[in-house]
């Protein structure tokens, strides 16, 4: 009696959580909060070292806020270019819990976005609720079987699948360059690559067109939530998920566990595709409302960004996505109002990445800012 | 005794055999695209030129009855493929393999030239020179991956060349342009090793991190200075330099020897790569270092440091590559205008087992793969451009799926190391 | 040459691996230290060649304090190691790997391996080991590796020699040779120091002995008159039984029918070859074997990890040759892993997501596609409470757990369940005293409870004081079986017979 009473305390003692730790909160907060200082410095050091006068780079940043959160118009601009950031970072985010590095979320919002669009202005008379969710299903579908190409090849022969999902980057490149001149897709009268517009029928509504005509902000943000609470139910309280993210921290032990590494491999490839692919037809049907030659116009590679700035984590994803997405819209307007070239943003955004990825480097150049003793990362 | 019999009666399920049947179909596949696609073009020859008119020696054309030699490469693919289905893992897969492929693109060759002339010297010294940046991405791959640092910064090094490139060499003219490139390449080089061996950061995330920066910085001094200052982004090209009696040989001369400074950096940066990493000391202490960084630690040896120097020597490879692209090609600079061959480079390592010399026979693989998508254009095929544009990239996904297995990478590819 | 440490302190973030620890090595003698798994033996040892620097405390060489900044300095003081887990490049020459960090070169800095070869060759004629300096080290078989590493020791022209667990991969007769070539060393006039938790090698080859538990030396002995209980006590704290008690064997009808069973390895040799086998209800096999004789290619191939290549797996009369991992673990089959750390658990799992590793599809831990995360984690507290997994909450990671304890997790995630065939693979390599006695116990309960059980280790006393049948095996083959219908089991013939001596 008394030793069953032993156990049962025992086992109770092993079910409290302990709190979280100090060093956990420094990872979280301390060190992407300076990550982003850090690297809004670095790029006014940037300016200062291309001969932008100090008068200019303070414009500019007045329009990088101005322009991100400074009023409604600049607030829909942000959250409409973090869509498919966060859509696509989700794919990319899952690849990376699953150990697998996805660098292909570029083609397949190539491939996913072709497909919505084909979808998107073939089929005329059809009701939106029918319309409007093919063309994204359509999407869906084609930037999975896109990336799922890669996953098989990897589970098949063990290739790596960065220098697949690159290949498979280029091809789409191409592919697309091609399909857009195919007569049924290319824009009747039109010598350049460009396709045919959606019909009204397919596109994803506008939300606040009654507040202003220029505010884009459609209906894919709530696409974009949806799939935020799939991915967290999916990662933390799934099967599948704990599969991956077995799959993803060891293989081997997973494998010896008798989980399926191959299937694994394809599926969350495509699921990553699925995610990416949705990314593709959000841009077509909510904001281009046409494919043309590079239109994924490298969400793909910011989204890789996103996933790393947002440690995998579907909320993660959420923040790092609106960061950079306001980095987007701000920086568009620093061009208008300061004259100082987009690109500039492409700097911020690496340093903020670089940054993030080694607290280390942070933790080195701002010692005051962290408890003293043991570094957090010590594995 | 009755156990034995047993033993030699049963069928293993090898992994060669596996292999080895994969290949076979591949090789069937590609007789019957041979015979029912590449041989139905009627008679008629496909004329290959080997020299120009201006040449010392002048070979005459070389005429290929296109049909006849289609029908019987299509046989030779089928032999081929046969053979090793039947013998499994006994016949040397690789080999078959490379020959098939060789002979499906003469194959290809020969359809797309049939009734037409076409210069093949001309394509094999586009080939070396396309073969330039990616030889010189992959020698920097095999540099740091044989002391276990993963590379995928070379696309990056490779455009911070090609940047310092031009700038540098509007400034300093082409000499100082392309000590510039090596310089800063090597800059970034040094800049991987802090991230991934000091700092731990994860080898991949490093090496993407740096090629978004230096696109980043790249493309905000190009729109933002060069737009304006175009003096700054208008270098000298380097010339041909012909070797003197080398250059004359028929189809080898102007192959090899009738190229720029960056032609020959590549091959005799290749040769001494070769050297250091095989017959030298210091190439073995990198190799274990590459191998078991552990054995090489308790035996003296400073793997940090090996890791250091031996990433910021591929950093300064790469970055001689990637002045090719302006110094060695047009002059200018502009946008990513590497689009992917750091990438590809990395294949092209891969390819080559992670030795210099493999890493070149690979790039001249790519090499050749663009430059006849180039000329092909030419040649007016049925082709869309795009489609043959993927052939580099279809060849390298053929090449990493079909490769892998066969090639060994250093055991400690992609590890940091952590003394205590 | 006399070689004192005073006061070695070492820490690891909060553990302390060494604490005030003393200790003089003496030229022409064998130190024997003498410590379980985990006692810090090799921490000091890693100290003294110069791989970890010491917290406190300092080194003397013939009353000199000396500073080591690495390997390289040891090295030159004279100090050679031989790592437990051979510091050897497989895709080296033995050559290459000797003269490694100290080449001969020419000009340019040509490395001259013709000269090291002979240099090599001048090592193996000096000392009588024979070893062909071109053979690349992954041909070569365990035995053969370590001379490789003794003969770099010497080509350093060391003066004194530490062997850290050098016989953990050897054959019982040639642990017989080593120890020749230890004693030659110690008449040559080399000091050296043999780290062991084995108290009869010790016994047998040591001048002295020191005795280090949790990380201090906690006694010291003499051969001859200490005895081998004083000295395990000092080892543990505690007196030990090294007996397991069970009941007599009384087997059950077969469980697990192996027939001709042939593996592969990755690159296609032979690595298990026509090997036939039974473990029947309620008893114990042993696999004896020294290392690399196909005996993981075995278990992972009875596991559905590695693929079949012939022969067939019948499981309770159904044929699972070609059944996956998931499929026998259903049919109630459990799997030690012998590599814990990469197979057998996620270090950056929590104990509980660890505790369910297999079994979390079961209805009892997920409705369809839903984790029941609640259930799991009572379940998984309910298991590390009675496996005695000491851990402060199941929300652990895995990672920071001992060894022992990981692989009491182990244990407990397989044979908390209804389990038929238990498979273990080195199921106590590594492990402490306390945590080895606790697995025995739950190995023999299993059998108790009528589970089969097939038990691979290289420690030829776990195998003789766990099991009803020992089965030797050799080249991929089972060569002599002992125990029950076969002959007694005794220590030398199984040694024979490890060695691929027909008995």
């Amino acid at each position: 009696m008394s030793e069953q009473g032993e156990t049962a305390t025992l086992t109770a003692r092993l079910l409290e959580r302990a709190a979280p730790k100090r060093a956990d909160f420094e990872d979280l907060v301390i060190v992407p909060v300076f990550a982003v200082v850090v690297a809004l410095i670095l790029g006014g050091v940037a300016m200062l070292a291309t001969n932008v006068d100090l008068e200019t780079i303070g414009r500019s940043y007045v329009a990088l806020a101005y322009g991100s959160i400074g009023s409604i118009n600049a607030l829909s601009e942000t959250i409409t270019a973090a869509t498919p950031l966060i859509l696509a970072g989700l794919g990319v985010a899952l690849g990376f819990r699953a150990g697998l590095f996805n660098i292909g979320a570029e083609g397949q919002i190539l491939m996913g976005g072709m497909a919505a669009v084909v979808v998107g202005f073939s089929f005329t008379g059809l009701p939106m609720l029918v319309h409007l969710p093919l063309a994204l299903l359509a999407g869906i579908v084609a930037g999975a079987l896109y990336a799922a190409i890669a996953g098989w090849i990897r589970a098949a022969t063990g290739a790596h699948e960065v220098i697949l999902t690159i290949m498979l980057n280029m091809i789409s490149y191409r592919l697309v360059d091609y399909m857009l001149r195919m007569p049924a897709i290319q824009r009747p009268g039109r010598s350049d690559p460009i396709s045919s517009s959606v019909l009204p029928t397919a596109e994803l509504p506008r939300l606040l067109e009654w507040l202003g005509p220029n505010l884009r902000l459609h209906s894919g943000v709530f696409l974009m939530l949806a799939a935020v609470l799939f991915v967290y139910w999916l990662l933390f309280r799934s099967t599948i998920g704990f599969e991956f993210r077995a799959s993803g921290e060891s293989p081997e032990a997973a494998r010896f566990a008798g989980m399926r590494s191959g299937l694994i491999i394809v599926l969350v490839m495509a699921l990553g595709g699925a995610f990416a692919g949705l990314a593709g037809a959000n841009q077509v049907l909510g904001v281009l409302g046409r494919a043309s030659s590079g239109f994924s116009a490298g969400i793909g590679f910011d989204a890789l960004a996103v996933a790393l700035l947002g440690r995998s984590h579907p909320f993660g994803v959420v923040i790092a996505g609106l960061l950079f997405g306001a980095l987007e819209a701000g920086g568009r307007q620093m061009q208008v109002d300061a004259g100082v070239s987009i690109d500039l943003i492409g700097i911020i955004q690496s340093l903020i990445i670089l940054f993030i990825a080694a607290p280390l480097v942070v933790r080195a150049l701002f010692p005051w800012g962290f408890r003293k003793g043991a570094p957090a990362s010590k594995e | 005794m009755a156990i034995e019999t047993v033993q030699a009666n049963r069928k293993l399920d090898t992994q060669a055999g596996r292999q080895s049947r994969i290949a076979a179909v591949l090789l069937v596949g590609l007789s019957a695209l041979t015979a029912m696609v590449f041989a139905q073009v009627g008679d008629g020859d496909a004329v290959f030129r080997l020299s120009r008119a201006s040449d010392a020696i002048v070979l005459p054309d070389l005429a290929v009855p296109a049909m006849e030699f289609n029908y019987i490469a299509a046989g030779v693919l089928a032999f081929l493929g046969v053979r090793l289905w039947i013998r499994g893992g006994s016949g040397r897969i690789s080999l078959s393999l490379g020959f098939g492929l060789l002979l499906a693109v003469a194959a290809f060759l020969v359809w797309a030239t049939v009734g037409k002339a076409f210069s093949l010297t001309g394509m094999l010294q586009a080939t070396v020179v396309r073969a330039v940046p990616i030889a010189l991405g992959a020698l920097a791959g095999v540099l740091s991956e044989r002391v276990a640092v993963t590379n995928i910064a070379i696309e990056g090094m490779l455009l911070a060349g090609a940047f310092t490139g031009a700038l540098a060499g509007s400034l300093l003219g082409g000499w100082g342009g392309i000590a510039a490139a090596v310089l800063v390449g090597g800059l970034f080089g040094l800049l991987l090793a802090a991230l991934v061996v000091t700092y731990r950061v994860d080898q991949i995330i490093a090496g993407v991190v740096i090629n978004l920066f230096v696109l980043g910085v790249t493309s905000y001094v190009s729109s933002q200075v060069f737009q304006e200052y175009r003096f700054l982004n208008n270098a000298p090209v380097f010339r041909v330099i012909s070797i003197p009696l080398l250059s004359d040989i028929p189809v080898i001369g102007p192959v090899l020897f009738q190229q720029n400074i960056f032609v020959y950096g590549a091959l005799i940066m290749v040769a001494v790569a070769t050297y250091y990493l095989f017959y030298t000391r210091s190439g073995l202490r990198a190799r274990a270092v590459g191998e078991h960084p552990r054995a090489a630690d308790t035996l003296g040896i400073d793997v940090y440091r090996i890791r250091y120097i031996n990433v910021t020597i591929a950093g300064m490879v790469a970055g001689f590559g990637g002045a090719w692209l302006t110094l060695g090609l047009v002059g200018r600079f502009d946008e990513n205008m590497t689009g992917g061959r750091g990438f590809i480079a990395l294949a092209a390592m891969i390819f080559g087992r992670w030795h210099p010399v493999g890493a070149l026979m690979a790039a001249l693989i790519f090499g050749f793969a663009d430059s006849l998508q180039q000329k092909l254009a030419l040649l007016q095929t049925p082709i869309p451009a795009e489609f043959l544009a993927m052939a580099p990239y279809l060849a390298t996904i053929v090449v990493v799926a079909g490769l892998i297995g066969v090639a060994r990478a250093p055991a400690a590819d992609g590890k940091p190391y952590i003394k205590e | 040459m006399e070689i004192e440490l005073r006061g070695i302190t070492k820490r690891f973030g909060e553990v302390v691996a060494n604490s005030d620890v003393n200790l003089t090595i003496r030229a022409g003698e064998v130190l024997g230290l003498l410590g379980e798994n985990g006692a810090g033996k090799s921490t000091l040892m890693n100290v003294l060649s110069g791989l970890y620097r010491p917290d406190g405390g300092e080194i003397l060489i013939d009353g000199k304090p000396v500073q080591f900044r690495g390997p390289g300095d040891a090295i030159r003081a004279g100090i050679g190691m031989v790592h437990q887990h051979f510091m050897l490049v497989p895709v080296f020459t033995v050559a290459e790997n000797v003269v490694l960090g100290v080449e001969p070169t020419g000009p340019v800095d040509f490395l001259d391996l013709k000269k090291a070869r002979a240099q090599v060759r001048e090592i193996n004629e000096t000392y009588g080991l024979e070893v062909d300096p071109d053979e690349y080290i992954e041909n070569l078989p365990v035995g053969v590796q370590q001379r490789v590493e003794i003969i770099k020791v010497l080509f350093r022209s060391a003066n004194a020699i530490i062997f850290d667990e050098p016989t953990a991969v050897l054959t019982p007769q040639e642990v017989t040779e080593f120890f020749a070539i230890v004693k030659s060393l110690r008449s040559a006039g080399k000091a050296i120091v043999f780290i062991t938790h084995k108290l009869h090698e010790i016994l047998e080859v040591a001048d002295r002995i020191s005795v280090l538990r949790e990380g201090r030396i906690v006694g010291e002995g003499v051969p001859g008159k200490t005895t081998d209980l004083e000295l395990a006590e000092m080892m543990v704290g505690r007196p030990v039984s090294f007996k397991v008690d069970k009941t007599p064997f009384s087997p059950g009808p077969v469980l697990l029918d192996v027939q001709h069973l042939t593996v592969l390895r990755e690159n296609d040799a032979v690595a298990v070859n026509d090997l036939t086998l039974n473990v029947r209800a309620g008893e114990i096999v042993g696999i004896a074997g020294v290392q690399g004789n196909g005996q993981s290619e075995l278990v992972e191939a009875l596991a559905g990890v590695r693929r079949v290549a012939g022969g067939s797996v019948m499981f309770q009369g159904k044929d699972i040759t070609g059944a996956s991992a998931r499929d026998r673990h259903r049919l109630g089959m459990a799997h030690i892993p012998e590599d814990r750390q990469r197979t057998g658990i996620i270090a950056a799992f929590t104990v509980a997501e660890n505790m369910v590793l297999d079994t979390y599809y079961d209805s009892r831990f997920s409705r369809g596609l839903a984790m029941d995360w609640q259930a799991v984690n009572q379940n998984s507290a309910a298991a590390a409470a009675a496996f005695d997994v000491r851990t402060p909450s199941i929300f652990e990671k895995a990672g920071h757990l001992s060894g022992g304890n990981q692989q009491k997790l182990v244990v407990a995630r397989e044979l908390n369940r209804d389990t038929k065939l238990l498979i273990a693979s080195q199921p106590t390599r590594g492990l402490d005293v306390g945590s080895i006695e606790y697995i025995h116990k739950r190995i023999v309960d299993a059998r108790e409870e009528g589970d089969g059980i097939l038990i691979v280790s290289s420690e030829l006393d776990e195998i003789m004081s766990l099991c009803d049948r020992i089965l030797v095996m050799f080249k991929g083959r089972i060569v002599a079986e002992f125990g029950a219908a076969g002959r007694p089991a005794n220590k030398n013939d199984i040694g024979l017979a490890m060695a691929g001596v027909a008995a």
